[in-house]
Protein backbone atom coordinates (compact mmCIF):
# COMPACT_ATOMS: atom_id res chain seq x y z
CA UNK A 1 0.00 0.00 0.00
CA UNK A 2 1.69 3.66 -1.16
CA UNK A 3 1.18 6.34 1.52
CA UNK A 4 -1.09 7.89 -0.99
CA UNK A 5 -3.22 4.87 -0.64
CA UNK A 6 -2.78 5.21 3.30
CA UNK A 7 -4.19 8.77 3.08
CA UNK A 8 -6.87 8.15 0.74
CA UNK A 9 -7.94 5.19 2.60
CA UNK A 10 -7.81 6.70 6.17
CA UNK A 11 -10.00 10.17 4.26
CA UNK A 12 -12.56 7.84 2.91
CA UNK A 13 -13.33 6.30 5.97
CA UNK A 14 -13.60 9.35 7.73
CA UNK A 15 -15.75 11.30 5.26
CA UNK A 16 -18.05 7.85 5.68
CA UNK A 17 -18.02 7.38 8.98
CA UNK A 18 -18.41 11.45 10.73
CA UNK A 19 -20.52 12.60 7.51
CA UNK A 20 -17.22 15.06 6.38
CA UNK A 21 -16.75 16.92 3.13
CA UNK A 22 -14.36 15.45 1.22
CA UNK A 23 -13.02 19.13 0.82
CA UNK A 24 -12.28 19.77 4.47
CA UNK A 25 -9.95 16.91 4.43
CA UNK A 26 -6.69 18.57 4.37
CA UNK A 27 -3.80 17.41 6.10
CA UNK A 28 -3.99 21.10 8.32
CA UNK A 29 -7.34 20.27 9.09
CA UNK A 30 -7.80 20.12 12.55
CA UNK A 31 -9.61 17.28 14.04
CA UNK A 32 -11.66 19.09 17.39
CA UNK A 33 -12.05 22.61 15.60
CA UNK A 34 -11.94 21.95 11.72
CA UNK A 35 -13.67 18.50 11.28
CA UNK A 36 -15.92 18.86 14.31
CA UNK A 37 -15.17 15.79 16.06
CA UNK A 38 -15.37 14.94 19.70
CA UNK A 39 -13.47 12.63 22.15
CA UNK A 40 -16.88 9.87 21.46
CA UNK A 41 -15.73 10.19 17.85
CA UNK A 42 -12.28 10.15 18.37
CA UNK A 43 -12.66 6.64 19.94
CA UNK A 44 -14.51 5.42 17.11
CA UNK A 45 -12.49 6.71 15.04
CA UNK A 46 -9.40 4.48 16.86
CA UNK A 47 -12.50 1.38 15.93
CA UNK A 48 -12.38 2.57 12.20
CA UNK A 49 -8.27 2.66 11.44
CA UNK A 50 -7.83 -0.33 13.41
CA UNK A 51 -10.65 -2.08 11.37
CA UNK A 52 -9.23 -0.26 7.68
CA UNK A 53 -5.72 -0.94 8.64
CA UNK A 54 -5.43 -4.08 10.47
CA UNK A 55 -3.28 -2.22 12.89
CA UNK A 56 -3.76 -2.37 17.19
CA UNK A 57 -3.23 1.65 17.67
CA UNK A 58 -5.86 1.90 21.06
CA UNK A 59 -3.46 1.70 23.46
CA UNK A 60 -0.84 3.77 21.75
CA UNK A 61 0.92 6.74 23.72
CA UNK A 62 1.83 8.77 20.62
CA UNK A 63 -2.14 8.75 19.79
CA UNK A 64 -2.56 11.26 22.47
CA UNK A 65 -0.23 13.99 20.73
CA UNK A 66 -2.46 13.97 17.51
CA UNK A 67 -4.25 17.22 16.08
CA UNK A 68 -4.49 17.08 12.87
CA UNK A 69 -5.61 14.90 9.84
CA UNK A 70 -1.80 15.17 8.99
CA UNK A 71 -1.16 13.92 12.09
CA UNK A 72 -3.29 11.01 11.56
CA UNK A 73 -1.77 10.40 7.78
CA UNK A 74 1.86 10.42 9.22
CA UNK A 75 0.73 7.72 12.76
CA UNK A 76 -0.67 5.32 10.66
CA UNK A 77 1.71 5.18 7.81
CA UNK A 78 3.98 4.67 10.43
CA UNK A 79 2.60 1.83 11.99
CA UNK A 80 2.02 0.27 8.87
CA UNK A 81 5.52 0.66 8.08
CA UNK A 82 6.29 -0.67 11.71
CA UNK A 83 3.72 -3.37 11.01
CA UNK A 84 5.70 -4.39 7.50
CA UNK A 85 8.92 -4.28 9.35
CA UNK A 86 7.67 -6.56 11.79
CA UNK B 1 -54.46 21.65 42.80
CA UNK B 2 -52.92 22.53 39.67
CA UNK B 3 -54.11 21.25 36.64
CA UNK B 4 -52.56 20.08 33.57
CA UNK B 5 -52.49 21.92 30.28
CA UNK B 6 -51.73 20.19 26.78
CA UNK B 7 -49.96 22.79 24.82
CA UNK B 8 -48.51 20.91 22.45
CA UNK B 9 -48.75 17.70 19.85
CA UNK B 10 -45.92 15.88 17.38
CA UNK B 11 -46.38 13.05 15.79
CA UNK B 12 -44.58 10.27 13.19
CA UNK B 13 -46.74 7.75 12.36
CA UNK B 14 -46.98 5.43 10.05
CA UNK B 15 -49.17 7.80 7.65
CA UNK B 16 -46.19 10.21 7.87
CA UNK B 17 -44.55 13.06 9.63
CA UNK B 18 -46.84 15.03 11.18
CA UNK B 19 -49.64 15.91 13.22
CA UNK B 20 -51.03 16.63 9.65
CA UNK B 21 -50.70 13.43 8.35
CA UNK B 22 -51.86 11.47 11.23
CA UNK B 23 -55.16 13.25 11.16
CA UNK B 24 -55.63 13.12 7.41
CA UNK B 25 -54.81 9.54 7.04
CA UNK B 26 -57.53 8.75 9.94
CA UNK B 27 -60.15 11.32 8.66
CA UNK B 28 -59.63 9.93 4.95
CA UNK B 29 -60.36 6.01 6.24
CA UNK B 30 -56.82 4.97 4.63
CA UNK B 31 -55.12 1.99 6.44
CA UNK B 32 -51.61 2.74 7.01
CA UNK B 33 -50.47 -1.28 6.79
CA UNK B 34 -48.65 -2.41 3.89
CA UNK B 35 -46.84 -5.79 3.01
CA UNK B 36 -43.74 -5.98 4.25
CA UNK B 37 -41.42 -8.00 1.84
CA UNK B 38 -38.40 -8.28 4.28
CA UNK B 39 -40.66 -10.23 6.68
CA UNK B 40 -40.81 -13.03 4.18
CA UNK B 41 -37.09 -13.99 4.98
CA UNK B 42 -37.87 -15.18 8.44
CA UNK B 43 -38.64 -18.89 9.05
CA UNK B 44 -41.25 -19.22 11.33
CA UNK B 45 -43.30 -15.99 10.93
CA UNK B 46 -46.68 -15.93 9.04
CA UNK B 47 -47.55 -12.79 9.34
CA UNK B 48 -46.04 -10.58 6.31
CA UNK B 49 -47.70 -7.08 7.79
CA UNK B 50 -46.52 -3.75 9.38
CA UNK B 51 -47.28 0.03 9.63
CA UNK B 52 -44.26 0.97 8.77
CA UNK B 53 -43.20 5.04 9.05
CA UNK B 54 -42.01 6.40 5.62
CA UNK B 55 -40.87 9.73 4.59
CA UNK B 56 -38.87 10.50 7.34
CA UNK B 57 -35.24 11.57 7.00
CA UNK B 58 -33.04 11.95 9.86
CA UNK B 59 -29.96 13.49 8.69
CA UNK B 60 -32.03 16.51 9.61
CA UNK B 61 -30.74 16.19 12.65
CA UNK B 62 -27.05 16.91 12.93
CA UNK B 63 -24.38 13.94 12.84
CA UNK B 64 -22.75 14.02 16.43
CA UNK B 65 -26.61 14.57 17.59
CA UNK B 66 -28.05 11.69 15.06
CA UNK B 67 -25.23 9.24 16.23
CA UNK B 68 -26.64 8.40 19.74
CA UNK B 69 -29.95 7.82 18.03
CA UNK B 70 -31.62 4.47 16.25
CA UNK B 71 -34.96 4.94 14.57
CA UNK B 72 -37.00 5.06 17.70
CA UNK B 73 -34.70 8.38 19.04
CA UNK B 74 -35.26 10.05 15.82
CA UNK B 75 -38.78 9.34 15.51
CA UNK B 76 -39.29 10.68 19.03
CA UNK B 77 -37.00 13.32 18.13
CA UNK B 78 -38.92 14.52 15.41
CA UNK B 79 -42.39 14.03 17.09
CA UNK B 80 -41.14 16.57 20.18
CA UNK B 81 -39.69 18.97 17.64
CA UNK B 82 -43.19 19.53 16.23
CA UNK B 83 -44.87 19.54 19.75
CA UNK B 84 -42.44 22.05 21.22
CA UNK B 85 -43.05 24.29 18.22
CA UNK B 86 -46.50 24.17 18.70
CA UNK B 87 -46.26 24.79 22.25
CA UNK B 88 -43.83 27.75 21.80
CA UNK B 89 -42.38 27.27 25.81
CA UNK B 90 -40.70 29.33 26.94
CA UNK B 91 -36.80 28.49 26.01
CA UNK B 92 -34.76 30.20 28.83
CA UNK B 93 -36.61 27.74 30.77
CA UNK B 94 -35.46 24.55 29.51
CA UNK B 95 -32.58 24.38 31.70
CA UNK B 96 -34.41 25.35 35.02
CA UNK B 97 -34.79 21.98 36.56
CA UNK B 98 -38.73 22.68 36.21
CA UNK B 99 -39.16 21.22 32.19
CA UNK B 100 -38.27 17.13 31.95
CA UNK B 101 -39.00 14.03 29.61
CA UNK B 102 -41.15 11.35 30.28
CA UNK B 103 -40.63 8.87 27.03
CA UNK B 104 -40.33 5.32 26.94
CA UNK B 105 -40.35 2.59 24.37
CA UNK B 106 -41.09 -1.42 24.36
CA UNK B 107 -37.71 -2.57 23.69
CA UNK B 108 -34.20 -0.82 23.01
CA UNK B 109 -33.31 -0.61 19.45
CA UNK B 110 -33.21 -4.53 17.93
CA UNK B 111 -32.27 -3.24 14.96
CA UNK B 112 -28.84 -2.25 16.47
CA UNK B 113 -28.60 -5.00 19.00
CA UNK B 114 -29.07 -7.05 15.92
CA UNK B 115 -26.10 -5.54 13.77
CA UNK B 116 -24.37 -5.29 16.59
CA UNK B 117 -23.83 -9.11 17.34
CA UNK B 118 -24.41 -10.30 13.95
CA UNK B 119 -20.73 -9.02 13.80
CA UNK B 120 -19.90 -9.75 17.34
CA UNK B 121 -20.54 -13.73 17.23
CA UNK B 122 -17.66 -14.42 14.44
CA UNK B 123 -15.00 -13.98 16.92
CA UNK B 124 -16.75 -12.95 19.92
CA UNK B 125 -14.51 -9.87 20.00
CA UNK B 126 -15.36 -6.15 21.43
CA UNK B 127 -12.73 -4.33 19.46
CA UNK B 128 -14.89 -3.46 16.58
CA UNK B 129 -18.02 -1.97 19.01
CA UNK B 130 -17.87 1.80 18.16
CA UNK B 131 -19.78 4.38 21.75
CA UNK B 132 -22.80 4.67 20.20
CA UNK B 133 -23.65 0.80 20.72
CA UNK B 134 -24.93 1.79 24.42
CA UNK B 135 -26.41 5.12 23.70
CA UNK B 136 -28.84 3.36 21.32
CA UNK B 137 -29.74 1.03 23.00
CA UNK B 138 -30.14 1.95 26.59
CA UNK B 139 -33.40 1.57 28.23
CA UNK B 140 -33.69 5.70 28.29
CA UNK B 141 -32.27 5.83 24.97
CA UNK B 142 -34.87 7.52 23.00
CA UNK B 143 -36.09 9.52 26.27
CA UNK B 144 -31.90 10.99 26.70
CA UNK B 145 -31.59 11.27 23.17
CA UNK B 146 -34.75 14.28 23.30
CA UNK B 147 -33.64 15.58 26.54
CA UNK B 148 -30.20 15.72 25.11
CA UNK B 149 -31.59 17.24 21.63
CA UNK B 150 -33.59 19.98 23.36
CA UNK B 151 -31.52 21.05 25.96
CA UNK B 152 -34.66 19.86 28.80
CA UNK B 153 -32.84 19.47 32.17
CA UNK B 154 -35.77 18.75 34.39
CA UNK B 155 -36.40 15.16 35.48
CA UNK B 156 -35.62 12.30 33.11
CA UNK B 157 -37.90 8.85 33.32
CA UNK B 158 -38.11 6.50 30.63
CA UNK B 159 -40.67 4.11 31.65
CA UNK B 160 -41.38 0.59 29.98
CA UNK B 161 -44.82 -0.88 29.79
CA UNK B 162 -45.14 -2.28 26.25
CA UNK B 163 -48.41 -1.33 24.48
CA UNK B 164 -49.07 0.43 27.62
CA UNK B 165 -45.81 2.98 27.72
CA UNK B 166 -47.17 6.26 25.97
CA UNK B 167 -50.12 6.72 27.92
CA UNK B 168 -48.11 5.95 30.81
CA UNK B 169 -45.47 8.27 29.96
CA UNK B 170 -48.60 10.68 29.67
CA UNK B 171 -49.85 9.90 33.55
CA UNK B 172 -46.89 9.87 35.14
CA UNK B 173 -45.82 13.29 33.65
CA UNK B 174 -49.59 14.25 34.49
CA UNK B 175 -48.89 13.40 38.07
CA UNK B 176 -45.37 15.21 38.26
CA UNK B 177 -47.12 18.21 37.22
CA UNK B 178 -49.69 17.79 39.50
CA UNK B 179 -47.23 17.10 42.36
CA UNK B 180 -45.62 20.19 42.11
CA UNK B 181 -42.23 18.54 40.90
CA UNK B 182 -42.19 19.51 37.31
CA UNK B 183 -44.44 22.80 35.30
CA UNK B 184 -43.57 21.55 32.07
CA UNK B 185 -43.05 17.59 30.21
CA UNK B 186 -42.36 16.42 26.65
CA UNK B 187 -43.69 13.11 27.01
CA UNK B 188 -45.08 10.08 25.28
CA UNK B 189 -43.81 6.88 23.50
CA UNK B 190 -41.87 5.80 20.55
CA UNK B 191 -41.32 2.94 18.99
CA UNK B 192 -39.04 1.20 15.90
CA UNK B 193 -40.52 -2.17 14.15
CA UNK B 194 -38.72 -5.17 14.27
CA UNK B 195 -39.42 -8.34 12.70
CA UNK B 196 -39.22 -10.00 16.53
CA UNK B 197 -42.12 -7.53 17.39
CA UNK B 198 -44.05 -9.24 14.55
CA UNK B 199 -42.74 -12.59 15.64
CA UNK B 200 -43.63 -12.40 19.09
CA UNK B 201 -47.19 -11.55 18.48
CA UNK B 202 -46.84 -14.22 16.04
CA UNK B 203 -46.13 -16.87 18.16
CA UNK B 204 -48.86 -16.42 20.80
CA UNK B 205 -51.65 -16.14 17.87
CA UNK B 206 -51.94 -12.70 18.25
CA UNK B 207 -50.73 -11.65 14.86
CA UNK B 208 -52.73 -10.75 11.58
CA UNK B 209 -51.71 -13.57 8.48
CA UNK B 210 -55.25 -14.04 7.10
CA UNK B 211 -55.15 -10.63 5.37
CA UNK B 212 -51.65 -11.14 3.63
CA UNK B 213 -52.48 -10.30 0.84
CA UNK B 214 -55.45 -7.89 1.60
CA UNK B 215 -53.08 -5.68 3.82
CA UNK B 216 -55.55 -2.66 4.30
CA UNK B 217 -58.11 -5.15 5.36
CA UNK B 218 -55.66 -6.39 8.33
CA UNK B 219 -56.10 -5.40 11.92
CA UNK B 220 -60.02 -5.34 12.72
CA UNK B 221 -61.09 -4.38 16.14
CA UNK B 222 -63.59 -5.64 17.36
CA UNK B 223 -64.56 -7.64 14.14
CA UNK B 224 -65.52 -10.79 13.77
CA UNK B 225 -63.08 -11.83 11.40
CA UNK B 226 -60.32 -10.12 12.87
CA UNK B 227 -57.07 -12.53 13.55
CA UNK B 228 -54.59 -10.11 15.61
CA UNK B 229 -52.57 -7.31 15.76
CA UNK B 230 -50.34 -5.80 12.88
CA UNK B 231 -47.02 -4.15 14.62
CA UNK B 232 -46.54 -0.76 13.74
CA UNK B 233 -43.99 1.71 14.38
CA UNK B 234 -44.19 5.66 15.35
CA UNK B 235 -43.76 8.55 18.11
CA UNK B 236 -46.63 10.29 19.62
CA UNK B 237 -45.31 13.20 21.82
CA UNK B 238 -47.16 15.84 23.58
CA UNK B 239 -46.01 18.84 26.02
CA UNK B 240 -48.41 18.92 29.21
CA UNK B 241 -47.48 22.30 30.98
CA UNK B 242 -49.33 23.85 34.57
CA UNK B 243 -52.31 25.10 33.56
CA UNK B 244 -51.54 28.77 35.14
CA UNK B 245 -47.94 28.80 33.81
CA UNK B 246 -49.66 28.46 30.14
CA UNK B 247 -52.40 30.16 30.67
CA UNK B 248 -50.20 33.22 32.01
CA UNK B 249 -47.90 33.15 28.58
CA UNK B 250 -51.17 32.59 26.41
CA UNK B 251 -50.68 29.17 25.30
CA UNK B 252 -52.95 27.48 23.57
CA UNK B 253 -54.58 24.77 25.56
CA UNK B 254 -55.64 22.50 23.63
CA UNK B 255 -56.95 20.04 25.87
CA UNK B 256 -56.62 19.05 29.38
CA UNK B 257 -55.70 15.66 31.27
CA UNK B 258 -57.64 15.15 34.39
CA UNK B 259 -57.64 12.16 35.78
CA UNK B 260 -54.86 9.09 35.17
CA UNK B 261 -54.74 5.33 36.63
CA UNK B 262 -52.53 2.81 36.14
CA UNK B 263 -52.51 -1.04 38.06
CA UNK B 264 -51.16 -4.57 37.52
CA UNK B 265 -52.91 -7.50 36.96
CA UNK B 266 -51.33 -10.37 38.23
CA UNK B 267 -53.37 -13.33 37.53
CA UNK B 268 -51.13 -13.70 33.64
CA UNK B 269 -48.48 -12.13 32.39
CA UNK B 270 -49.84 -12.53 28.80
CA UNK B 271 -53.98 -12.35 29.35
CA UNK B 272 -55.96 -9.28 29.36
CA UNK B 273 -58.32 -9.16 32.50
CA UNK B 274 -61.65 -7.59 31.80
CA UNK B 275 -61.85 -7.03 35.59
CA UNK B 276 -58.24 -5.01 36.23
CA UNK B 277 -59.41 -2.83 33.24
CA UNK B 278 -62.56 -1.97 34.39
CA UNK B 279 -61.06 -1.47 37.90
CA UNK B 280 -58.32 0.78 36.00
CA UNK B 281 -61.19 2.84 33.88
CA UNK B 282 -62.89 3.26 37.66
CA UNK B 283 -59.85 4.65 39.13
CA UNK B 284 -58.84 6.93 36.71
CA UNK B 285 -62.31 8.54 36.48
CA UNK B 286 -62.23 8.81 40.91
CA UNK B 287 -58.74 10.43 40.13
CA UNK B 288 -60.53 12.71 37.69
CA UNK B 289 -63.36 13.78 39.78
CA UNK B 290 -65.75 12.70 37.91
CA UNK B 291 -68.40 10.25 36.78
CA UNK B 292 -68.91 7.37 34.44
CA UNK B 293 -71.92 9.22 32.89
CA UNK B 294 -69.97 12.29 32.29
CA UNK B 295 -67.55 10.75 29.38
CA UNK B 296 -68.70 11.41 26.08
CA UNK B 297 -65.87 9.45 24.01
CA UNK B 298 -63.44 6.11 25.02
CA UNK B 299 -61.10 5.47 22.65
CA UNK B 300 -60.09 1.82 23.34
CA UNK B 301 -57.12 0.10 23.29
CA UNK B 302 -58.72 -2.62 20.87
CA UNK B 303 -56.05 -3.77 19.09
CA UNK B 304 -57.61 -6.73 16.88
CA UNK B 305 -56.83 -9.57 19.42
CA UNK B 306 -59.19 -12.24 19.59
CA UNK B 307 -58.71 -11.71 23.81
CA UNK B 308 -57.81 -8.49 24.94
CA UNK B 309 -60.86 -6.80 22.17
CA UNK B 310 -63.45 -9.18 24.46
CA UNK B 311 -61.87 -8.24 27.84
CA UNK B 312 -62.07 -4.58 26.66
CA UNK B 313 -65.43 -4.70 25.38
CA UNK B 314 -66.86 -6.60 28.81
CA UNK B 315 -64.86 -3.80 31.11
CA UNK B 316 -66.71 -0.72 28.93
CA UNK B 317 -70.10 -2.47 28.79
CA UNK B 318 -69.43 -3.11 32.78
CA UNK B 319 -68.56 0.41 33.28
CA UNK B 320 -70.66 2.38 30.88
CA UNK B 321 -73.03 0.28 29.35
CA UNK B 322 -73.61 1.40 25.49
CA UNK B 323 -74.23 5.22 26.38
CA UNK B 324 -70.58 5.76 25.11
CA UNK B 325 -69.33 6.07 22.07
CA UNK B 326 -66.68 3.66 21.65
CA UNK B 327 -63.93 3.41 18.68
CA UNK B 328 -59.98 1.89 18.43
CA UNK B 329 -57.80 3.76 15.83
CA UNK B 330 -55.46 0.18 14.87
CA UNK B 331 -57.66 -0.42 11.97
CA UNK B 332 -56.20 2.76 10.75
CA UNK B 333 -52.86 2.67 11.88
CA UNK B 334 -51.89 -0.86 13.21
CA UNK B 335 -50.84 -1.09 16.43
CA UNK B 336 -47.82 0.84 17.16
CA UNK B 337 -47.03 -0.57 20.23
CA UNK B 338 -45.35 2.01 22.76
CA UNK B 339 -46.18 4.54 20.65
CA UNK B 340 -49.51 3.91 20.69
CA UNK B 341 -50.54 5.70 23.34
CA UNK B 342 -49.32 8.89 22.29
CA UNK B 343 -50.61 8.79 18.61
CA UNK B 344 -54.19 7.88 19.67
CA UNK B 345 -54.53 10.38 22.62
CA UNK B 346 -53.41 13.29 20.09
CA UNK B 347 -55.74 11.97 17.82
CA UNK B 348 -58.55 11.29 20.84
CA UNK B 349 -57.68 15.42 21.65
CA UNK B 350 -57.74 16.48 17.70
CA UNK B 351 -61.84 15.05 17.44
CA UNK B 352 -62.34 16.51 20.41
CA UNK B 353 -61.30 20.13 19.14
CA UNK B 354 -62.82 18.85 15.85
CA UNK B 355 -66.24 18.15 16.91
CA UNK B 356 -65.92 14.62 15.50
CA UNK B 357 -65.44 10.63 16.61
CA UNK B 358 -63.88 8.96 13.97
CA UNK B 359 -64.97 4.76 13.27
CA UNK B 360 -63.20 2.09 14.16
CA UNK B 361 -61.56 1.27 10.39
CA UNK B 362 -62.27 -2.54 9.12
CA UNK B 363 -65.35 -3.55 11.47
CA UNK B 364 -67.84 -4.94 9.36
CA UNK B 365 -69.80 -6.83 11.74
CA UNK B 366 -69.17 -6.73 15.49
CA UNK B 367 -68.18 -9.91 17.32
CA UNK B 368 -71.10 -10.63 19.72
CA UNK B 369 -68.66 -11.45 22.35
CA UNK B 370 -68.03 -7.52 21.62
CA UNK B 371 -71.74 -6.72 22.01
CA UNK B 372 -72.43 -4.24 24.50
CA UNK B 373 -70.64 -0.85 24.37
CA UNK B 374 -71.40 1.36 21.53
CA UNK B 375 -68.76 0.63 18.96
CA UNK B 376 -69.99 3.17 16.14
CA UNK B 377 -69.09 2.43 12.22
CA UNK B 378 -69.18 5.69 10.99
CA UNK B 379 -67.93 9.25 11.85
CA UNK B 380 -70.20 11.41 14.29
CA UNK B 381 -70.82 14.86 14.60
CA UNK B 382 -70.20 15.27 18.74
CA UNK B 383 -68.46 17.87 20.53
CA UNK B 384 -67.16 15.77 23.84
CA UNK B 385 -66.18 17.26 26.77
CA UNK B 386 -64.74 14.44 28.12
CA UNK B 387 -62.67 11.57 26.77
CA UNK B 388 -61.34 8.53 28.12
CA UNK B 389 -58.31 7.14 26.64
CA UNK B 390 -56.84 3.28 27.12
CA UNK B 391 -54.43 1.29 26.45
CA UNK B 392 -53.19 -2.36 27.96
CA UNK B 393 -49.89 -4.27 27.61
CA UNK B 394 -48.41 -7.78 28.45
CA UNK B 395 -47.10 -7.83 31.23
CA UNK B 396 -50.32 -7.40 33.30
CA UNK B 397 -50.04 -3.45 32.72
CA UNK B 398 -53.57 -1.23 32.66
CA UNK B 399 -53.40 2.45 32.34
CA UNK B 400 -56.48 4.67 31.49
CA UNK B 401 -56.51 8.39 30.81
CA UNK B 402 -59.26 11.27 31.03
CA UNK B 403 -58.72 14.44 29.38
CA UNK B 404 -61.10 17.68 29.12
CA UNK B 405 -61.48 19.79 26.18
CA UNK B 406 -59.84 22.75 26.37
CA UNK B 407 -63.60 24.40 26.22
Amino acid sequence: MTDAEIISLINDSLVEEFELESSAMVSEAEIFADLGLDSLDIVDMVVILEGAFGVKIRDDESLREIRTLGDIHHFIIQKKCEKAAS
Amino acid sequence: MRRVAVTGMGAVSPFGRGLNELVGGIVAGRSAIVVHDKLADYGGLRTRLAALVTGVDGKEIARNKRRSMSSQSIFAVLAAGEALNQAVLPEIEYGSGRYGVVLGTTISSLETSESFFADHFRDKSFSRMKTSLFFKTMNHSAAANVAQYFGLEGRLLAPAAACATGCQALGYAYEMIVSGAQDAMLCGGTEEFHPLSAATFDLMNAASFSYNDRPSEASRPFDRQRDGVVCGEGAGVLVLEEWQSAQARGAEILAEIIGFATLTETGSIAEPSSAAMQRCMALALVDAGVEAEEIDYINAHATATEKGDIAEAQALYGLFGDRVPVSSLKGHLGHTLAASGGLETIATIEMMRRGELWPTRNLSEIDPRCQGPQIFTETKKCKPKLALKNNFALGGVNCSLVIRASQ
